[in-house]
């Protein structure tokens, strides 16, 4: 028997997720094998490369908004997922104290300068490889510190009072030399071959420069040692190499019957600017009879113009003059992104990596599948 | 001997400041900073607590000249 097709009113029907008042409706997805009698769900890839799409709405270097339409929320879910905690980054790790008279703690110190976000040829952070730390067992089975696993950065910086003041200053800034540390002085110190990669503006650097480090005073010296090597966010938040990464289903609002005049005008203002918009009822409205236009050409209806930049605040559900006119939901495959990066990589660049960390598990996993089946 | 290599102090001894390292007669030198004025102080066993330079009778230990190890997590 040939399976069922349903009609493109029930496949739009079941593309959306409904939005009520107070409830959501229609939530789970059903597109899969088993679940509708008689019809097939059967995953082909000539339907993905047909459906699938990815459209971008804004790509700066350290944020990038796109629209991943087609694809499972378990799919989209595991991209951000591997986006915050999976994608390799490269971040201090050991700090080596060799002075630090300085009123903060070496350890808070050190948890500062954890989480830094550091820059660098992306080719020559994407070369290093994992520094392996020993574990409590077993404490020589760590790796030694070594050309391709750890970066090399200093901090030493010393206080002193500064002659050419005014007698008269009090910002400690111009009264002192290095009354501030910043992200900026800390100083990068290549070894073996890191100097081919890392050289001139793709040096190990601070993607912020200002970022405030510590507060001396005259006498005060800080002089440290900074391993960086790489890890990932499911290990600490400081290897994320994203801000945020985030996304929300493309809402979806549909107006049933006619919002004519005063009324379209609240309808407009219950949603972000640009959502709603008003337009004069044509006279082939008008004409239609049933249709909620009759002899009201020229007054003003409102319009759905874009979705997009809904907020799916609900507001205009609360109010007893749209109630039945309006339809709300979002669609459940069209996934909008935003990804900001924290900036060791482009934020494009981010997503490109995410999907290599999924390619690289699902490979495993099959491995792991047909050595079951040996 | 090294400032940096350090001992565990004997617990025979019936002074708890501890007979010094060295076991000379004066006791080792032992630099303290000032609490008032920031300088340099040095003193041996015995010494009066008190800066040469101010007169301040509050003196602090130096920070250690060894290397500390922290995870920055």
């Amino acid at each position: 028997m040939a399976p069922l097709i349903p009609s493109q009113k029930e496949l739009d029907r079941r593309r959306l997720v409904g939005i009520n008042a107070e409830t959501v409706t229609n939530i789970p997805s059903t597109d899969f094998p088993g679940h509708w009698p008689g019809e097939s769900h059967e995953w082909s890839l000539e339907k993905f490369k047909r459906d699938f799409n990815i459209e971008f709405h804004r790509n700066d270097r350290f944020e990038a908004t796109f629209s991943l339409v087609g694809v499972d929320a378990a799919i989209a879910n595991a991209f951000r997922r591997i986006l915050m905690a999976e994608v390799p980054t490269l971040a201090i790790e050991f700090v080596f104290v060799h002075n630090n008279t300085s009123v903060i703690q070496d350890e808070v110190l050190a948890s500062r300068l954890g989480l830094i976000p550091l820059k660098g040829s992306v080719e020559g952070i994407n070369r290093m490889r994992w520094f392996k730390k020993p574990t409590e067992d077993d404490p020589d089975s760590g790796s030694t510190p070594s050309d391709y696993n750890t970066i090399v950065l200093r901090l030493d910086i010393e206080c002193t009072e500064n002659p050419d003041a005014e007698r008269a200053e009090t910002d400690p800034r111009k009264l002192y030399h290095n009354a501030h540390v910043y992200a900026k002085d800390i100083t990068f110190h290549p070894v073996g071959r890191q100097e081919e990669y890392f050289v001139g503006d793709d040096a190990i650097q601070p993607v912020n420069p200002d970022i405030l480090i510590a507060k001396l005073r005259p006498g005060q010296k800080i002089d440290m040692e900074l391993h960086c090597i790489k890890g990932i966010g499911a290990d600490h938040a400081k290897f994320s190499p994203v801000a945020t990464a985030t996304y929300r289903l493309l809402p979806d609002i549909k107006i049933t019957k006619p919002i004519i005049g005063e009324d379209a005008k609240k309808f407009a203002k219950c949603f972000p600017r640009g959502v709603i918009e008003l337009e004069p009822v044509t006279q082939e409205e008008a004409a239609q009879k049933g249709s909620g236009y009759e002899n009201q050409i020229g007054e003003m209806k409102a319009v759905v113009r874009d979705p997009f930049k809904d907020t799916v605040s609900r507001e205009c559900l609360r109010h007893e003059e749209f109630q039945d006119k309006v339809k709300l939901g979002r669609v459940r495959d069209h996934f909008i992104f935003n990804v900001e990066s924290t900036g060791q990589f482009d934020s494009d660049v981010l997503f490109l990596e995410s999907v290599k960390v999924l390619k690289l598990k699902c490979a495993r996993w099959k491995r792991n599948l047909s050595d079951l089946m040996r | 001997m090294s400032r940096e290599a350090y001992q565990v102090p004997s617990l025979g001894g019936q002074n708890a400041f501890g007979d010094g390292f060295s076991g000379s007669l004066d006791g080792p030198v032992v630099a303290y900073l000032c609490g008032e004025c920031n300088s340099r102080v040095s003193l041996k066993r015995g010494d009066q607590i008190r800066c040469k330079e101010c007169g301040h009778r509050v003196l602090y230990k130096e920070r250690t000249k060894r290397m500390v190890q922290f995870e920055a997590r």
